[in-house]
């Protein structure tokens, strides 16, 4: 199967290990659902409502994808329960590619973008700097020249954190004193990128609850301080969504999006018991990849996302 | 916070509105919008259904046929069921013990470190003398984040670099505590997911070495259907004693609060509403359910005031503003008492229905760096006798505070006015006159 191509072997039994929880659990769910009945009817789709909502899916989605499976149930009159997952897999994957984006090949930037700015961006807590951490690596493990700048000014020792990260990783950090201005740091940072010749930066910012104005008004200022350095940039503003939030996610990408023009999201914390579906809402309600999942806290758990993948790992191969 | 549920909640009344009967139909409808609002706002999926199947229970009882207007009659039914569901009455942490050792326990990024802060801050106002101990041995820069809140709330930090025995330094902490004269200790933990084997040890190791009289549970607010599976997951191993529900100054969160309670049997103890460091909150589930329900949260705004309340002053101010002797200083005073009060978008949101009406609105820290630079480019003289105030020196101040005359001349009316105002309240007669008018508003809300 080529949609395997760039996943190495490795890396699709640690993908499917860290989601080997949510697949075991919706799987046994539905089979549970269906026992007993050979075909599908109210009660299976109501333990399918059921199924997906406690997923964090969302009762719009839900209701979408359950609607679907209803209109096909009607044409083609019997539907067995065998067919159900297929159906439900199909579905979804389809909710899923209804974005246009294309899965980019592992950590390669376009060198016409040189150097290639990343912001990254999030409420607090979701893993905004331990992603950092691990796009850091990646990007150096693709033989790429990396540079990371500090901007959370805010939260106490932030700035430690990433320099922490830097050091494990080994690429260089642009830093300022806690409580400076972070569009200074992210000018600076790029000077630094432009003078160095480097391929990638990323930008690190404070975490933000969406609904502070004057703190997503800060994401502009920092931003068009960036593009004074290099236009166009960043040329990627991550938006890191936790893996175990709930509808708020949706609000969360939403308003993120309006602010900043988010134009790639990273799942993180997708190693718990949480399933991650809220990203199915996400994809479904908007125009934006998922371009990475984090799934554990070492330097190699980040993935970049592939829709296949994910829903064939969330429901099982074949 | 709430507002989507308490939108949508006041969206499914308002079906029932104007009509004069509830019957099992209508109920039907609207209760599925309340099961609706309760799924969007990341309430527990069997819990939601339990909690409508509830409320149907009740409304369709003998109580609705007696009843002179169902929906208000189902309002109080959804409060009161929504107030059992969050947990009856408060429950304050256990501070007994000397010292007291509180532990705190979540997954990563829940807010453990700055919450530990927080309570180090709480435990300050009520006389204790906390120590915080840093037992997040593996995350960058945890240790130096904790020191960093230390220093900025002035408590002194526990910590041990370089070792990677986190019940070894918790016990060490302890000891320090104990030798150094600290009747309170706050053990920060490592975040950890509760799939990972060998760190829930780790933390039913610590419990077992301290025995805290307090194990508080992180959860972020924003937490979806899986945060009823992590709260068991934590309670089975700590039986932990409380929760502390933090990020609650996002939006329309805290639906998945709801359920932990109902689940694991635990009380919300605290809620966090905000970076700052007093931003830690007692939890009341009676004036939670109030205030998903739109009735605002009028008793805690008084309290906030009233920890920011000094007699003295008052009584002071009081007696300037009887004499018409209200000045320039005392209003910069005021400014700084509501400033320290919190976040102003926070208070105004405990207010009945203002909550609503300001969630696109942005009201910042800064609203009134305006007029306290104006109010900062006034000479003492001028402070204290505002009627001195002519156009020039009108201009220089609006020169010196980088604003322009027309902002100067309309503070230094509204300042006029609200002398006025201040001075009518100070007779008593007048107030309860007030108090009658505003009695007889018709968007007060009425409930039973």
């Amino acid at each position: 199967m080529g949609i395997f191509s760039f996943f190495s072997k490795e890396k699709k039994e640690s993908l499917d290990k860290g989601l080997s929880k949510t697949k075991e659990s919706v799987f046994q769910k539905i089979s549970r659902a269906v026992v007993g009945k050979s075909k599908v009817d109210d009660e299976v789709l109501d333990n399918l409502e059921e199924i997906l909502v406690t997923s964090d899916v969302g009762v719009d989605t839900t209701l979408k994808i359950i609607g679907r499976i209803e209109a096909r149930v009607a044409k083609d009159k019997y539907v067995g329960t065998s067919e159900l997952n297929e159906i439900l897999r199909s579905e979804i994957a389809e909710l899923l590619e209804e974005n246009k984006s294309d899965d980019s090949a592992d950590f390669d930037v376009d060198l016409g973008k040189k150097p290639y700015v990343i912001m990254v961006v999030g409420v607090n807590g979701v893993g905004k700097t331990t992603t950092i951490g691990k796009l850091a690596y990646n990007y150096k493990k693709a033989g790429k020249s990396v540079i990371l700048g500090a901007a959370d000014t805010f939260r106490a020792a932030a700035i430690d954190q990433l320099k922490v990260w830097s050091e494990r990783v080994g690429v260089p950090i642009v830093s300022q004193n806690m409580g400076s201005d972070p569009a200074s740091v992210a000018f600076d940072t790029l000077k630094s990128a432009v003078s160095k010749d480097a391929d990638v930066v990323i930008i690190d910012t404070a975490g933000r609850l969406h609904n502070k104005v004057g703190l997503m008004n800060e994401l502009s200022k920092i931003k068009n301080v960036m593009q004074k350095v290099v236009p166009n940039s960043p040329h990627e503003i991550l938006l890191v969504l936790d893996g175990s939030t709930g509808q708020n996610a949706i609000e969360q990408a939403k308003q993120f999006t309006l602010a900043t023009e988010v134009n790639a999201l990273a799942l993180t914390k997708l190693d718990g018991t949480a399933k991650g579906g809220v990203v199915i809402g996400i994809s479904d309600q908007f125009k934006i990849p998922v371009k990475y999942i984090g799934i554990g806290e070492r330097m190699e758990d980040l993935q970049v996302f592939n829709r296949r993948a994910f829903v064939d790992s969330l429901f099982g191969k074949n | 916070m709430f507002e989507n549920l308490q939108d949508r909640l006041e969206k499914s009344f308002k079906i029932l509105k104007g009509q004069g009967q509830i019957t099992e139909i209508n109920v039907a409808e609207t209760l599925k919008d309340v099961r609706r609002a309760l799924l969007d706002a990341d309430v527990n999926f069997k819990i939601a259904k339990t909690f409508t199947d509830q409320v149907k229970e009740k409304a369709l009882g003998q109580d609705v046929l007696t009843s002179v207007s169902p929906g208000q009659l189902l309002v109080k039914i959804t409060h009161d069921e929504l107030t059992q569901l969050m947990g009856g009455d408060k429950v304050d942490i256990d501070t007994s013990g000397n010292p007291t050792v509180i532990l705190m326990a979540g997954l990563q990024g829940s807010g453990k470190t700055t919450h530990s802060g927080k309570l180090a801050v709480h435990l300050k106002k009520k006389n204790k003398n906390p120590l915080l101990v840093a037992c997040d041995v593996y995350r960058p820069a945890a240790i130096d984040q904790l020191h960093v809140i230390g220093e900025s709330t002035n408590t002194e930090v526990y910590s041990e670099r370089g070792h990677q025995d986190a019940v070894k330094i918790a016990q060490n902490g302890i000891r320090h505590a104990r030798e150094n004269g600290f009747n309170a200790v706050i053990i920060d933990t490592a975040g950890r997911l509760a799939v990972d084997e060998k760190m829930m040890q780790e933390i039913a190791a610590i419990k077992k070495a301290v025995n805290p009289n307090e194990i508080l549970f992180v959860v972020d607010s924003m937490t979806g259907q899986d945060a009823v599976n992590t709260a068991k997951e934590f309670n089975d191993r700590l039986d932990f004693d409380g929760v502390i529900l933090t990020k609650l100054d996002g939006d329309t969160r805290g639906g998945a609060a709801l359920s932990i309670r109902s689940v694991v049997n635990k009380p919300i103890k605290f809620v966090g509403m905000g970076e700052k460091m007093d931003a830690l909150d007692v939890f009341y589930p009676q004036r939670m359910s109030d205030r998903i329900l739109g009735m605002g949260d009028i008793v805690s705004l008084v309290e906030r005031a009233q920890e920011q309340f000094d007699e003295k002053e008052a009584q002071k101010l009081q007696k300037k503003i009887a004499k018409d002797q209200f000045n320039f200083n005392d209003f910069y005073k005021q400014i700084q008492q509501i400033k320290k009060m919190g976040n102003i978008k926070d208070l105004a949101g405990m207010i009945p229905g203002v909550g609503k009406a300001l969630r696109d609105v942005d009201i910042d820290d800064d609203a009134f760096k305006g007029v306290e630079a104006i109010i900062l480019s006034m000479t003492e003289e001028e402070k204290e006798n505002p009627s001195i105030l002519n156009g020039s020196r009108r201009k220089r101040i609006a020169k010196g505070s980088g604003t322009d005359v027309t902002e100067v001349n309309k503070l230094i009316k509204q300042f006029g006015e609200t002398r006025k105002v201040m001075k009518l309240m100070t007779n008593k007669n007048n107030m309860a006159k007030m108090m009658q008018r505003m009695k007889n508003m018709p968007n007060m809300p009425k409930m039973n």
